[in-house]
């Protein structure tokens, strides 16, 4: 039995940073400084303002309060945070993030969390169980996620990997990957080329260009590949070119951990 | 033109048993103490609209007050699962919950087009999603495609909502009844302007609304009520005047999670309570008209 099918933390636990940390800081380096970001609250927020507070100090935050261009200096717990408005180019009403900035395809990632992630890029924040007048968990449901998936140029989830989260089809569609493969997100209209990366705290996976399946093509130290397919509850597909990621450099744990001060729970 | 009222009167003189409310504010200006006030005043079988239904229709589905639920997204914001509401949808407690659900693009779009005075509204959305197939409250698909009759391009229907009655919080109003916010301002223009009726509480009366930027104004002659309540939207906030009480939200999955317990929270913060006695003009004897 491997760590991670014991329910252990793997090994970047024991080296000095939690797996939530390597997650955190993996998802941040995705962002690229004067990108425009959508974000979500928890895992994305964390990551969002870490690659702001290091080296993408020009990345432009967008959260669905309306709230364009907001500098938080701690982690807001919501996403109406009175932080956030105060620190904001522009607040603008509802309405009008989600019609004038997000539908015309104006912001360049939107960054998200799941509860369940299929093998493409599915996600689901609505139910667990086979019945949605009768589920067996209600979850919170979609706020802003569908047309985040849908609109933004691109889309980077942040999810903690478990046979749970990660299965092979979604209880429930709330915002759409790749639907059922190749060609769907044309046949339906979805304008931005959807999810680009998945960070989980096991590693990264990558739709595969051809087949759209997410497949790992990023792992972090101490974890093995076993134990990236003892969490995916599909037969997990990993790449050629699969690469160890670098953990997290001091720089970047200071700066998180700065930022999650005032609420150690983000 | 609005009435300046005690918030006891607001809620007796604006809803009943059975009206759609809508009760908006982002995360921002939550009115819940109008809220609470409706808790107090017994209100039944109503239908409760909002994007994020927050604490505070949380509070009022496990006091009993609500029949069906409209919104977008159900949880409590950084923390976790709204469990009220959760009782209600997994196990009919206190009652049966129908729910229309939506995402937070269709429900801003819905009352944008409430407030426009057209039938539905349209966007890219939806497609491809679970939400696409569900029904609304009267078993009917909520959403729909429609085709642009002009370039022939697929896009989704989301119908007006038109709530009998708006509630929302704002930082302040003049004794005309006029009504100032800022800050994040959500959807409060458009649930006000697309209601029948409507109230608005406020954290201070002033002679004279000074300018502010990024302001909301609701002239006097689209409110009917207006109450003085200081504090009005705590756990949320009022941008210059309190601070999002993050502990509280957090204190509430405690409270909330378990049914006997919620019970005595209802008891003792809700009920036990008076409405707000800031009683400032003249009383109002019952709905206008």
């Amino acid at each position: 039995m491997t760590a991670a099918e014991r329910g252990e933390p793997p090994e970047a636990a024991r080296a000095g940073f939690t797996a939530d940390e390597m997650m955190t800081a993996c998802a941040a380096r995705a962002l690229t400084d004067g990108m425009t970001c959508f974000v979500g609250i928890g895992l994305p927020s964390a990551a969002a303002n870490l690659a702001r507070a290091t080296h993408a100090p020009n990345l432009v935050l967008i959260y669905e309060s309306g709230t364009i261009g907001a500098k938080p200096g701690r982690l807001p717990l919501s996403i109406g945070d009175g932080v956030l408005a105060e620190t904001a180019d522009a607040v603008v009403s509802v309405p009008e993030i989600f019609n004038y900035w997000l539908q015309p395809g104006r912001i360049g990632v939107g960054f998200l969390g799941a509860a369940q992630i299929d093998r493409f890029g599915n996600i689901n924040t609505t139910i667990i169980g086979t019945s949605y007048a009768g589920p067996k968990v209600r979850l919170p449901g979609a706020g802003g996620a569908p047309e985040i998936a849908a609109s933004c140029r691109d889309v980077i989830v942040v999810v903690r990997q478990s046979r749970r989260s990660f299965v092979d089809r979604v209880d429930f569609v709330t915002s759409v990957g790749f639907g059922d493969g190749p060609g769907y997100r044309d046949r339906r209209g979805l304008t931005g080329a959807g999810p680009r990366k998945v960070i989980t705290d096991l590693g990264v996976l990558e739709p595969d260009p051809a087949s759209c399946e997410l497949t790992l093509t990023g792992i972090y130290p101490g974890v093995a590949v076993p134990d990236v397919r003892a969490r995916t509850g599909w037969d997990l597909v990993v790449s050629d070119s699969l690469e160890e990621l670098a953990p997290p450099t001091a720089a970047e744990l200071t700066a998180l951990r700065q930022l999650q001060a005032d609420n150690p729970s983000l | 033109m609005a009435e300046i009222v005690s918030l006891a009167e607001a809620i007796a003189g604006a809803i009943d048993d059975g009206d759609a409310v809508a009760m908006e504010g982002f995360t921002h200006l939550i009115p819940f103490a109008a809220g609470h006030e409706v808790i107090r005043q017994r209100r039944r079988d109503l239908t409760l609209i909002r994007m994020t239904p927050d604490l505070i229709y949380d509070q009022l589905i496990g006091a009993g007050c609500a029949s069906r639920l409209i919104f977008s997204w159900g949880g409590n914001p950084g923390v976790g699962s709204l469990h009220r509401f959760r009782d209600a949808v997994e196990n009919g407690w206190p009652g049966p919950l129908q729910l229309e659900e939506h995402s937070h693009a269709g429900m801003a779009n819905r009352y944008a087009a409430g407030a426009s005075g057209v039938p539905f509204a349209i966007l890219r959305g939806y497609s491809g999603t679970g939400l696409e197939g569900l029904p609304g409250l009267d078993g009917q698909p909520a959403v729909r495609p429609i085709t642009c009759p002009f370039t022939g391009e697929r896009l989704t229907a989301v119908a007006a909502l038109n709530p009998d009655v708006a509630v929302i919080h704002a930082q302040r109003a003049d004794r005309a009844g006029n009504v100032q916010l800022w800050g994040i301002t959500g959807v409060q223009k458009e649930a006000v302007l697309g209601a029948q009726r409507s109230v608005v509480t406020v954290e201070e009366i002033v002679d004279q609304l000074a300018p502010q930027p990024g302001a909301v104004v609701l002239p006097s002659w689209v409110v009917d009520y207006v109450a003085e309540v200081p504090g009005g939207s705590h756990p949320s906030y009022a941008l210059g005047f309190s601070a999002r009480d993050n502990d509280y939200y957090q204190a509430w999955d405690e409270i909330s999670r378990d049914r006997e317990r919620f019970g005595r929270w209802l008891a003792d913060q809700v009920l036990a309570r008076a409405g707000s006695l800031a009683r400032t003009g003249n009383v109002a004897t019952g709905r206008r008209g």
